[in-house]
């Protein structure tokens, strides 16, 4: 592979967005802070400075409002990035992102596409209550029409957004803020893209495998680490794109270990997790040894309190667990 | 042109407006070709929406269908005013301004019955209606989520304008609304973006004072008056007759020109009245058939046609003749539509997404990489792998 340097999870998002930008006019960042404020999480810093006002551009807290506007834009040919400081705050904007965005191309009988790319911060795990912690993957998944990103590492993050922007389809690309500030070895270079759709093994492992995406799969590395020490090998596979879904790698990786447990940190009723498991349940019937194991955030809200917002989350602990009872280690 | 009044009060009074500017008087008639032109679109209309009442009767056109009778006018002047570069997107009673946009009759009915030589391939259906060719952006269903989509048309033709080429924005959009929309938060939420960022917008509300079968009066404060909801956001309005045609196109063609100019977004309450229901099941029953009587006495056909006659612009003969030869052209769309296929089963699975990943099935177990059918090849997977 050719050279690589080391960045911020965020830095690699936003190396992404400048370079498309400067390949491309038509590409541009529009959300909630930014522009001056270099972004609620630093993810854009330095972008207003090198492309101007307007290309980076500011917006009022007005979800349902510059969503649209982004859409409408999308449809006369620019390629919007549009932030969402928060996936919770997208759900005022439900309506332009699915019911427009994703439909569009469909009822004007392939005349009007929508290239855009939704991103911003999802997922529970900073103690912000129920209101702030949503999993939106858990319900966006459900509609046709978009695909859905969530990158664990900064190198697939930088890759998986760059493809993103230059894909004719709505992308919603989802960060988690807890994994803003890792760092890791990003291959440096304008057009290192990664194809959606494309599971990876992060792990490999004869026994079980824990397949998960965005930030759980580091919980399901560290639940392989502790599971070895007990014998117990773990393939960890990290999906990376649930739209599209890489079902033949789980499935290739089942029939290989013969378990699988499913890491997903939206809520299990109807969920990705339910369809991965829905689909390997009839691929691999006669592969597997255990039902598929699901570990999923608590059906509950989110809670504030640190030890129950723990709790709340997929972990380490339950990952152990859902193995050991897949394998009959329990 | 006045509209007609009973007892001393305004027809209009069904808005609670205040009194609507006169502007074409003084104003220079458009040359009696395009008056003829804009009569027989105005006849067209009114004829495809007669024709869709029936086929809708037949059961030949499904779900929804909002027809435009009485708002003509409308379509006709706002289009009239605008260049064909410029974008327009609309809601779902969409018909006319699909028409007036220049899509054909045919390829509108065909949306109507479902069928593959519709505008969309008979995907999208009478509130949907597409045509990338004449720069129409959909007829939208969702009341008032067409607003911001018309202020980001707008966003995107000045930063092709400006960013892209460097030069100066040169083009407007046309975003129609209905009423009911005001009350909605996309609407507002447009407006003020649409304020914000100075964009080239001119947001229409077909004014026909009723969201469905709710009186205008019932759901919108300062309904007397809705240039007050474009004040707050620092937008321009202003008040159009939308029954009488030459008032629209002079009232339209000021405030388009001005947009165009200033690249600032406008507003406009365009004062109309639809002669039938909000869709094909509503029995009116929330309005008198006086009220009905009092607007139809002003129609805009009969209104118009009156005017050019008496401007010498149209003999009888030619009113005549282009009555009979927009029914021919109706009675021909639907014979189009009627013959033409059904779409193929194979299209439910295109137009998902530009750049599928497989055979698209939209099934709950999409094939997304092949599936048993089509397995893909084995590639062993590692960190990196995939990297293109």
């Amino acid at each position: 592979m050719s050279a690589t340097q080391e960045l911020e999870f965020r830095d690699a998002i936003r190396d992404a967005m400048s370079e498309e930008m400067r390949r491309d006019k038509r590409v541009m960042l529009i959300g909630e802070e930014v522009a001056e404020y270099n972004g609620a999480y630093k993810v854009s810093r330095g972008m207003l400075d090198e492309f101007g006002p307007k290309r980076v551009i500011d917006t009022p807290i007005s979800e349902s409002g510059f969503a649209g506007m982004a859409i409408g834009a999308a449809m006369l040919g620019l390629r919007p990035v549009v932030e969402f400081m928060s996936w919770s705050f997208s759900l005022v904007a439900a309506d332009p992102i699915l019911n427009n965005a994703p439909k569009m191309l469909f009822m004007s009988g392939g005349q009007f596409g929508c290239p855009i790319v939704f991103r911003g911060n999802d997922g529970a795990g900073g103690q912000l209550g129920s209101t702030h912690s949503w999993c939106v993957e858990g319900l966006f998944s459900n509609v046709p029409g978009i695909k859905i990103v969530i990158p664990s590492t900064p190198a697939d993050a930088k890759a998986l957004m760059k493809t993103a922007i230059r894909d004719d389809d709505p992308v919603f690309f989802m960060e988690s803020e807890r994994l803003l500030g890792m760092k890791g070895e990003v291959p440096v270079g304008d057009d290192v893209l990664l194809k959606f759709g494309q599971a990876c093994v992060r792990r490999p492992g004869t026994d079980c495998t824990i397949a998960s995406w965005g930030r759980p799969v580091h919980f399901c590395m560290e639940a392989a680490q502790e599971l070895a020490k007990e014998g117990i090998s773990c393939e960890v596979l990290d999906l990376r794109t649930i739209r599209p879904l890489d079902i033949g790698a789980i499935e290739r990786s089942v029939r290989k270990t013969s378990n699988l447990v499913i890491v997903d940190q939206s809520w299990s009723f109807g969920s990705p997790g339910s369809e991965v498991a829905a689909q390997i349940h009839r691929r691999c019937f006669d592969d597997l040894d255990n039902h598929v194991h699901r570990v999923h955030t608590e059906d509950v809200p989110a809670p504030y309190a640190f030890n129950l917002e723990q709790e709340y989350l997929p972990n380490t602990r339950k990952i152990c667990e859902a193995v050991r009872s897949a394998t009959y280690n329990a | 042109m006045e509209t007609p009044t009973t007892d001393g009060k305004s027809a209009h009074d069904v808005h609670g407006g205040l009194p609507i500017p006169r502007r074409a008087a003084n104003r220079a008639v458009p040359r009696a070709e395009i008056l003829r032109d804009w009569y027989r679109q105005m006849l067209l209309m009114r004829e495809f929406e007669i024709r869709c009442m029936q086929a809708y009767q037949d059961k030949k056109i499904g779900g929804f269908c909002h027809v435009y009778i009485g708002q003509e006018a409308v379509a006709t002047g706002c289009v009239a005013a605008l260049k064909p570069q410029d974008p327009l997107v609309t809601a779902y009673r969409d018909h006319g301004h699909a028409l007036a946009r220049g899509m054909t009759a045919r390829a509108c009915m065909a949306e109507m019955f479902g069928r593959v030589d519709g505008c969309a391939k008979g995907k999208g259906g009478s509130m949907h209606m597409f045509d990338r060719k004449n720069n129409l952006f959909g007829g939208h269903g969702i009341v008032g989520a067409q607003t911001p989509l018309g202020a980001g048309l707008a966003f995107a033709t000045k930063y092709e304008d400006e960013v892209i080429n460097n030069g100066k924005s040169s083009r407007v959009t046309l975003c129609f609304l209905g009423d009911g929309a005001l009350n909605q938060g996309a609407f507002h939420e447009a407006l003020n973006l649409a304020g914000l960022m100075n964009l080239p917008v001119i947001f229409v509300v077909e004014n026909n004072g009723y969201s469905m079968g709710t009186s205008i009066h019932r759901g919108t404060t300062q309904s007397h008056d809705l240039s007050s909801k474009a004040l707050g956001y620092g937008i321009d309005s202003a008040v159009i007759d939308g029954m009488n045609l030459l008032e629209v196109y002079h009232g339209m063609k000021d405030v388009v020109d001005k947009c165009r100019r200033e690249s600032r977004p406008a507003f406009v309450d365009m004062r109309c009245y639809r002669y039938k229901g909000h869709s094909m099941s509503d029995p009116r029953k929330y309005r008198t058939r006086d009220e009905e009587a009092i607007w139809e006495q002003g129609d805009p056909i009969g209104t118009f046609e009156k005017f050019i006659v008496d401007q010498g612009a149209i003999t009888q003969d030619q009113i005549k003749a282009l009555n009979k030869d927009v029914k021919q052209e109706v009675r021909d769309a639907v014979e189009f539509a009627d013959n033409s296929p059904v779409p193929p089963l194979s299209d439910l699975y295109h137009d998902v997404y530009r750049e599928p990943w497989g055979p698209y099935t939209g099934t709950s177990e999409p094939r997304m990489y092949g599936g048993a059918l089509n397995p893909p090849t084995f590639r062993a997977t590692r960190e990196g792998d995939g990297l293109i």
